[in-house]
């Protein structure tokens, strides 16, 4: 576990706890609803991107839900003029497949590459881009539930799923996550699908699994709610923490998760 | 800092085109290029470089990067590395027991870092050399965005520390030779800050 001192210690040589907002990327806009007072058109991935930058965010995440193939040149192009004006840390995932995706999304401007249902499909997709590109550019995302009545046990009672979350695959999450760090993954992007839009606060038994499973960071995801849930998703071993509709209705700022987290004695920028 | 020509060294590492619009935005005029008389002729020579050691080295070798950063270093020119290249620019490099030879401009190996949590991942304060130029002016709890799994534990020159795990070299100052195992492209206003004190000495 990583050492946290608390108020009144230096902060120097601590690492700080990262604020993440995530962005849903269909075609070039972003979907799923934002709802800010003062934004042009709230549609805009670049101007949301700002937004979030001047907040306070230490790092961006765009989800590209994108379908169709043409579709994906808009996103490269959004990715792009983000990465013109934002200097902050941008990850993209959604829809990554071969070594060639991640090459396209890097030079378009992104940092890092979040690879799902891929990897889950060919485990070997992870070491072919960690070689490639080096393993810090690769966030393995995992969409996590508990093994449902009448499902396939696992070892943690923890499945990874497909398709949002809707779809049980019998592997093992935890099994799972480690095998993919193992295999060159940088960090784990842990997303519950239980918890995912309850707004009743992290899942933090799944991220103290994860965080005894892996040395590798570990993004909690899913379920944020309010801002008294992002400190003890850091206690229980969240080196980043992730949310998408509470910053983009404007129900919270970065600046207010942070606020909480410095009071709850947690280390942030 | 308006005219200042830069080249952000292109040997098909790292995040250029980051590296260019960082740069653009404190005013300096950049060229993106693999080009030894455009590296030549600049005011700074940017070395980026993102992924491993070996495959960077690789990279610069198919440049004739060696000579590139050499005769400029030799010549007393003003040259900045990011992240692994800062890390080429010291003797060697180790990474998974597999050991590569640098460009031997700083002295010291770079290694794997040893913390619990590797790579080392996000924002960071650093402990500035004495006298630095590269953060002069800055609060001593300004944070940078470190993103790597190894890196120097020593060095020459002036040296400014950050700690993960352990104490690590995060930017060396020596000469015209400057570096920093951050990204200030990727770091915002403080990271413009520190590009911006870079150019002021081109």
């Amino acid at each position: 576990m990583v050492t946290r001192q608390t108020g009144g210690v230096t902060t120097a040589g601590t690492l700080a706890v990262r604020v993440i907002p995530c962005l849903d990327v269909d075609a070039g806009r972003v979907v799923k609803g934002v709802n800010f007072a003062g934004l042009r058109d709230a549609g805009d991935p670049v101007e949301l991107a700002r937004r979030y930058d001047q907040q306070g965010a230490d790092e961006l995440t765009f989800l590209d839900i994108t379908a169709s193939s043409g579709g994906r040149e808009t996103t490269y192009e959004v990715v792009r003029r983000t990465a013109e004006q934002v200097f902050i840390p941008l990850t993209v995932g959604g829809g990554v497949r071969t070594p060639h995706d991640v090459d396209a999304l890097l030079r378009a401007g992104a940092d890092k590459v979040g690879v799902n249902t891929a990897a889950i499909a060919r485990p070997e997709l992870i070491g072919e881009i960690a070689r490639q590109f080096g393993n810090q550019v690769l966030v393995l995302s995992a969409d996590v539930r508990r093994v449902p009545a009448g499902g396939v046990p696992t070892p943690s009672g923890f499945e990874v799923t497909t398709h949002g979350g809707r779809r049980g695959t019998g592997i093992d999450a935890i099994g799972w996550i480690g095998r993919a760090a193992d295999l060159g993954a940088g960090e784990i992007l842990l997303n519950s699908m239980d918890a995912d839009g309850t707004k009743d606060g992290f899942d933090l038994d799944l991220v103290a699994r994860a965080r005894a499973a892996v040395s590798v960071p570990v993004i909690a995801s899913g379920g944020a709610g309010a801002r008294e849930h992002f400190a003890p998703a850091v206690a229980a071993g969240a080196d980043a923490v992730l949310a998408a509709s509470v910053f983009h209705f404007g129900e919270l700022t970065v600046g207010d998760v942070k606020d909480d987290l410095r009071a709850a004695g947690v280390v942030v920028r | 800092m308006a005219g200042k020509r830069v080249t952000v060294l292109d040997y098909g590492s790292g995040n250029l085109r980051s590296a260019q619009r960082a740069l653009e935005r404190v005013g300096a005029e950049v060229t993106v290029t693999a080009d030894r008389a455009a590296a030549d002729n600049c005011d700074g020579l940017v070395v980026p470089g993102v992924g491993a050691y070996a495959a960077c080295m690789a990279g610069l070798h198919a440049i004739e990067g060696e000579l590139i950063v050499s005769s400029r270093v030799a010549a007393g020119r003003p040259l900045l590395g990011i992240c692994v290249g800062m890390q080429v620019l010291f003797d060697a490099g180790v990474e998974h027991g597999v050991e590569s030879v640098g460009l031997r401009v700083l002295p010291g190996r770079v290694e794997a870092l040893r913390a619990p949590v590797v790579p080392h991942m996000g924002w960071n304060t650093v402990t500035a050399a004495d006298g630095s130029v590269l953060f002069a002016g800055m609060a001593a709890d300004t944070r940078f965005y470190f993103v790597h799994s190894y890196a120097a534990h020593d060095s020459d020159g002036a040296l400014t520390w950050a700690t993960h795990g352990e104490p690590f070299v995060a930017a060396v100052e020596r000469g015209s030779v400057s570096a920093t195992q951050f990204h200030p492209e990727k770091s915002g206003d403080a990271g413009a800050t520190l590009l911006e004190n870079w150019l002021a000495t081109l």
